[in-house]
């Protein structure tokens, strides 16, 4: 059935990727021409205070391949979450540019989805109501189709028996859901993710990791997710960047090839975030700035 | 049920209470009648059918006055709350003149408008808009940041995200104003047909005025008692199904 409304769904948004996940980062190894997802060129963000400027982010540059799955992590302060809202059109670039799909971002879209630490789901709607306020804004659905489309996107995050319920009725682990359901009703080919499991219980963001693995394969997403939670990033991350603070730039650049789905507690996912952790300090090897580091490199580094 | 009968026995100890200082005499009854006599007031003029008739007279002022002043007072708060300009210019008279109790409308009132209904309008009017406008305004303001960045990703833009988040998130606040707007209008209503006699229609409070004239205490405290029911009735009637509505979806304190 859920299969059924994914091609459904799919199939009615011609647009989207229609190659399988191995293909698509198959065909990103093997052919450059393929158009990047997301890029970020040189940007610069000073953000300008009454005790001063301060400069958020400094020369950042960035690609992200279609159906990549990035996670940034850096202390508070670092910019990721500032990098994230100029992806999303939130806020403008002081200096340099974003790309999404070729086409420079002058502001939000419905083609690059956020999801932020608080549910930020409005009060005044059910369930339902808060996943189709999405749909309600993209054009050449009718009222039944929407309605589909949502309850879908609700089955797909576990919340098929809680399509009415009012906001304050949910857990914070089940707002989460929602929002994400509200996230992915409107096929986003983007979803932009500012700590969403930071708020939630160890329990309920376990169960998070699973879900959004299985997500971002069955529905081939391109994710860039901001977390201050190394471990998180190690499980998530096709690629984690490290931020370093004053001023925000990425430090390290790790590529996680680590099989899926991943568990948190494994001891892989483990071994990176240990060396994650230390790249988050300053503590590793000036040398391996700005180097791809892999698998070889996190055995070196943690034997 | 228990909360009903302690409720009826405390209106029972107060009627109690009432009939014993009246049958001890210590005042005139011309100063305190007895409950029977008040009884006996409401049951003649709701029979003679002077009670309605000022009820109706009173509620068609205060209704067309409130509509009004919400209709009005909600644009301005959204204006304030908007536009820097409008805050600094109508913002500060709106919170100036809801601080001017309503009576004080009434002679300029009466020098506009003469003896007529639009005297009545226009005081109630001035007691509603102001503090409809306010609650408007804050209502805006207490809109939390993330519910419009939140709306903006997924592609809301300007009157939408007014209309489809906006206003409904302040939707607490305006039930608030939307009560005090009605209580001020109540207020001010009652201010100005005890002071101004219209001869277009007798509303309550001129009922109230013609008692204090006649001397006659039981017609005072018999409409004052109407008074009291309208105003309970209404608030039931008008904001309950709000409160209501609030408390299911936001989970606020339920109330009434």
């Amino acid at each position: 059935m859920m299969n059924f409304w994914a091609e459904h769904f799919h199939r009615s948004h011609p647009e989207d990727p229609s190659l399988s996940l191995q293909e698509t980062s198959e065909r990103c190894r093997s052919d450059d021409t393929v158009q990047a997802k997301l890029v970020v060129e040189n940007v610069s963000k000073v953000f300008v205070t009454k005790r001063g400027n301060t400069e958020a982010l400094v020369g950042i540059s960035l690609v992200v391949q279609p159906a990549e799955f990035v996670c940034l992590v850096g202390r508070s302060g670092s910019g990721k979450s500032t990098l994230l809202n100029l992806i999303a059109g939130l806020e403008k670039p002081g200096q340099g540019r974003v790309l999404a799909d070729g086409k420079p971002v002058t502001g939000p879209g419905a083609d690059r989805m956020m999801m932020f630490q608080e549910p930020a789901l409005f009060p005044w709607l059910d369930v339902i109501g808060n996943v189709l306020f999405g749909l309600k804004l993209k054009s050449g659905l009718t009222r039944t189709e929407r309605r589909e489309v949502a309850e879908f996107y609700l089955r797909s995050v576990g919340l098929e028996k809680f399509v009415h319920s009012n906001i304050h009725e949910l857990s914070g682990g089940m707002k989460q859901r929602v929002a994400l359901a509200r996230a992915l009703a409107p096929n986003p080919k983007v979803l932009l993710m500012d700590e969403p499991f930071a708020a939630l219980d160890a329990l309920t963001r376990e169960q998070f990791y699973d879900d959004i693995q299985r997500i971002w394969r069955e529905y081939k997403k391109t994710i860039v997710l901001v977390t201050h939670n190394v471990r998180e990033a190690a499980c998530l991350g096709e690629r984690v960047l490290v931020f370093s603070k004053h001023p925000g730039r990425i430090a390290h650049e790790f590529i996680v090839g680590l099989q899926r789905p991943r568990d948190i507690n494994s001891v892989a996912v483990a071994n990176y975030a240990t060396v994650i952790t230390r790249a988050l300090k300053g503590a590793l090897d000036p040398e391996l700035r700005g180097k791809p580091l892999g698998a070889d490199e996190v055995a070196a580094l943690t034997a | 049920m228990k909360r009903l009968l302690f409720a009826s026995l405390l209106f029972l100890a107060i009627l109690l209470l009432w009939q014993s200082v009246v049958s001890i005499g210590v005042w005139s009854p011309v100063l305190l009648p007895s409950p029977e006599s008040v009884l006996r007031y409401l049951y003649t003029s709701i029979t003679d059918g002077t009670l309605l008739e000022a009820s109706l007279v009173t509620m068609r002022r205060l209704l067309l006055g409130y509509c009004i002043g919400l209709v009005l007072g909600l644009p301005v708060g959204l204006l304030t709350a908007r536009f820097e300009i409008c805050e600094d210019t109508i913002g500060v008279i709106a919170l100036g003149l809801q601080t001017l109790p309503s009576v004080c409308w009434i002679p300029l009132a009466l020098l506009w408008f003469g003896q007529t209904e639009n005297a009545m309008l226009f005081v109630v009017i001035m007691g509603s808009v102001w503090s409809m406008a306010i609650a408007t305004d804050n209502g805006v303001r207490h809109v939390p940041p993330i519910y419009l960045r939140a709306a903006r990703t997924m592609g809301s833009r300007g009157l939408h995200t007014w209309f489809a988040v906006v206003l409904p998130a302040s939707l607490p606040f305006l039930v608030t104003g939307m009560k005090q707007s009605w209580a001020f209008a109540w207020r001010s209503l009652m201010a100005a047909e005890i002071y101004v006699t219209v001869l277009t229609g007798f509303g309550l409070g001129q009922l109230l005025h013609f008692g204090r004239e006649l001397n006659s205490m039981e017609q005072v405290i018999g409409v004052m008692i109407v008074i009291v029911l309208i105003g309970l009735s209404t608030d039931k009637i008008l904001f309950s199904p709000w409160e209501q509505f609030l408390h299911h979806r936001w989970g606020t304190a339920k109330t009434g």
